[in-house]
């Protein structure tokens, strides 16, 4: 089993998610994070005063996949954040021991 | 004096008109609680609306306790006061003495034969103080204990609120009276000065005096941690433009208001309050644009307050049109003054003095330019302008250093800082015990209870 981690733009949020449930993917966590890459950030004036902003929104997406789907699940998200401009994202995908589903108890590909 | 011995009659419309006025007055510092509390970092945003709400609290208690017989209690009791400075503040103390045939005293302050109840002439200039000493916690955002602050709104308020407040408006000498400075520069002319100072609702008396207190405690209380190093931005820009919103509003019962009676002078007051705010909001933005490539909302928030402050002194003495020119000068200037913090190296943390000193100086000179009677520039000579700057100056001068007085005086006793630990990790947790805002989703942000609030039972029971 792999985890998939996606930092993708806010914006195609709703994209990614749509591509990975027409694919068939069950389920996934997101959460609001902050960062830079090369984009690195912005500039905000208050009052006259320049502050740079280096942190830049971004949304944190987590998926679960057999070992077998990893790379075509990758293949989905990358295909559904491209924008092809700066502050795209990134993705990464890595081996997981054990899954459990709380429910029930059910271990490995079947808990996924 | 024909009718000398008919008692005065309660004018019910212009009496109305100031209950409401009052009112509006009042609704502003809470207002100004907002329009702080966005500006500030969330960490800190308690702290700032309490710094307005602990002044409501106790200045609107010591108005009538002595700030009201200290700034009028001379006007209709045979009118002593001491030097000019102000009046006895036990004369009135408590207000005990304003009763009346029909529950009140009446008063007719500018002798124009419009009487109101005194009760309520106290209430509107209640309201005065409260967001005169309000206005003052911008310069010290973040930084100062709450016991410091509150003590210090008992100290300025009675020391350099009422005693200015006397001078200007209670027949002290700032004002147009027989003993005032005017009348000693430029003659009397049937018992009042020849050349009227022109303060129609506290550009010296409110916001000068306010600007200056701010820049003297900011000089005294010090820099924030980090102050021109780490970011510290608005945390809620909504917030102050809500705020910002409700001073505009209340603004116009602050200067309608000031007339006392519900009249033409109060109608072109009004709708030179609409004017200049506009401009001033447009001259902000025009600046902003300008050097910064962008109009930003917290530039049209400060445009309009600047816009306010400059049109409280001239708001009866000018047209529509010498308003608006007014205004747009005034969010102009305000805009290029808020950066002069940061070169001087003063943390004046929400521009008290970018926008209330610089604005107030510039409104009250202003009206010397531009009042449509005896303005510099309508031809009406020099006298009137060189009478608006002495008392621009007298004000500013007088609170700065009364103010810095003060504020060494409580740094060397009670401290105004909190320790840096509690001012890195935040003010409303180390100060209030409290946090502006539950951060994420997760239930109380995994707060639990450790101690259950005391029910009436258990109240009961302690006492049986």
């Amino acid at each position: 089993m792999k985890l998939i981690t996606a930092i993708i733009k806010p914006h195609q949020l709703d994209e990614v998610k749509e591509a990975l449930e027409a694919f068939g993917v069950a389920g996934m966590t997101i959460s609001e994070a902050s960062g830079y890459g090369r984009q690195r950030g912005h500039s905000e004036v208050y009052r006259g005063a320049e502050y740079t902003v280096d942190f830049v929104p971004k949304v944190r997406l987590e998926v679960l996949v057999d070992d077998v789907d990893s790379s075509d699940v990758v293949e989905v998200i990358l295909k559904a954040a491209q924008t092809g401009r700066i502050g795209d994202g990134k993705i990464w995908a890595v081996p997981v021991d054990e899954v459990v589903r709380v429910r029930t108890g059910e271990r490995g590909v079947d808990a996924l | 004096m024909p009718f000398a011995a008919e008692p005065p009659v309660i004018n019910e419309a212009a009496t109305a008109f100031m209950l409401i006025a009052s009112s509006m007055v009042l609704l502003m510092t809470p207002g100004l609680a907002l329009f702080y509390g966005g500006m500030t970092r969330s960490k800190s945003v308690l702290n700032m609306m309490m710094m307005s709400f602990g002044a409501m609290a106790v200045v609107g208690i010591v108005y009538v306790l002595w700030g009201y017989s200290m700034s009028f209690g001379n006007l209709q009791d045979g009118g002593s006061d001491i030097a000019g400075i102000f009046a006895n503040p036990f004369h009135l103390f408590g207000l005990g003495d304003l009763t009346g045939p029909d529950g009140a005293r009446l008063i007719d302050p500018f002798g124009v034969g419009v009487f109101i109840p005194e009760y309520i002439y106290v209430g509107f200039q209640l309201t005065f103080a409260v967001i005169t000493v309000a206005l003052i916690s911008g310069a010290i955002a973040d930084r100062v204990k709450f016991g410091t602050w509150i003590t210090f709104a008992v100290i300025w308020v009675t020391v350099v609120y009422f005693p200015i407040a006397h001078m200007v408006w209670g027949g002290g000498l700032l004002s147009g009276s027989e003993g005032g400075l005017s009348a000693k520069l430029f003659g009397v002319t049937d018992g009042v000065a020849s050349v009227l100072p022109i303060d129609f609702a506290g550009g010296t008396v409110v916001h000068i005096n306010a600007g200056a207190a701010g820049l003297a405690l900011a000089l005294v209380v010090g820099k924030r941690l980090g102050f021109g190093k780490v970011a510290m931005r608005p945390h809620n820009l909504p917030l102050v433009m809500i705020g910002a919103g409700l001073l505009w509003f209340g603004w116009f019962g602050f200067n309608a208001g000031s007339e006392l009676a519900a009249d033409g002078v109060a109608s072109a007051v009004w709708l030179n309050t609409m004017v200049a705010t506009c401009a001033a909001a447009i001259g902000w933005l025009i600046v902003e644009k300008v050097r910064d490539g962008h109009a930003t909302s917290l530039g049209a928030a400060s445009g309009v307050v600047a816009g306010l402050v400059a049109i409280t002194p001239a708001c009866g003495a000018l047209s529509p049109v010498g308003s608006i020119i007014l205004g747009v000068v005034a969010g102009g200037l305000s805009a290029l003054a808020v950066g002069l913090k940061y070169k001087l190296g003063y943390d004046d943390s929400l521009d008290v003095v970018g926008v209330h000193l610089v604005a107030g100086l510039w409104g009250t000179i202003g009206a010397g330019l531009l009042a449509t009677s005896t303005g510099l520039l309508y031809g009406g000579g020099w006298q009137q302008t060189v009478l608006q700057i002495l008392i621009a100056l007298i004000s500013l001068v007088l609170s700065l250093t009364l103010t810095y007085l003060i504020a060494l005086a409580l740094k060397a006793t009670l401290g105004w800082r909190i320790s840096d630990e509690e001012e890195s990790e935040g003010i409303d947790q180390a100060v209030h015990a409290e946090s502006g805002y539950e951060i994420g989703g997760l239930p109380a942000s995994g707060a639990r209870t450790t101690r259950p609030a005391v029910t009436a039972s258990q109240v009961e029971g302690a006492n049986a």
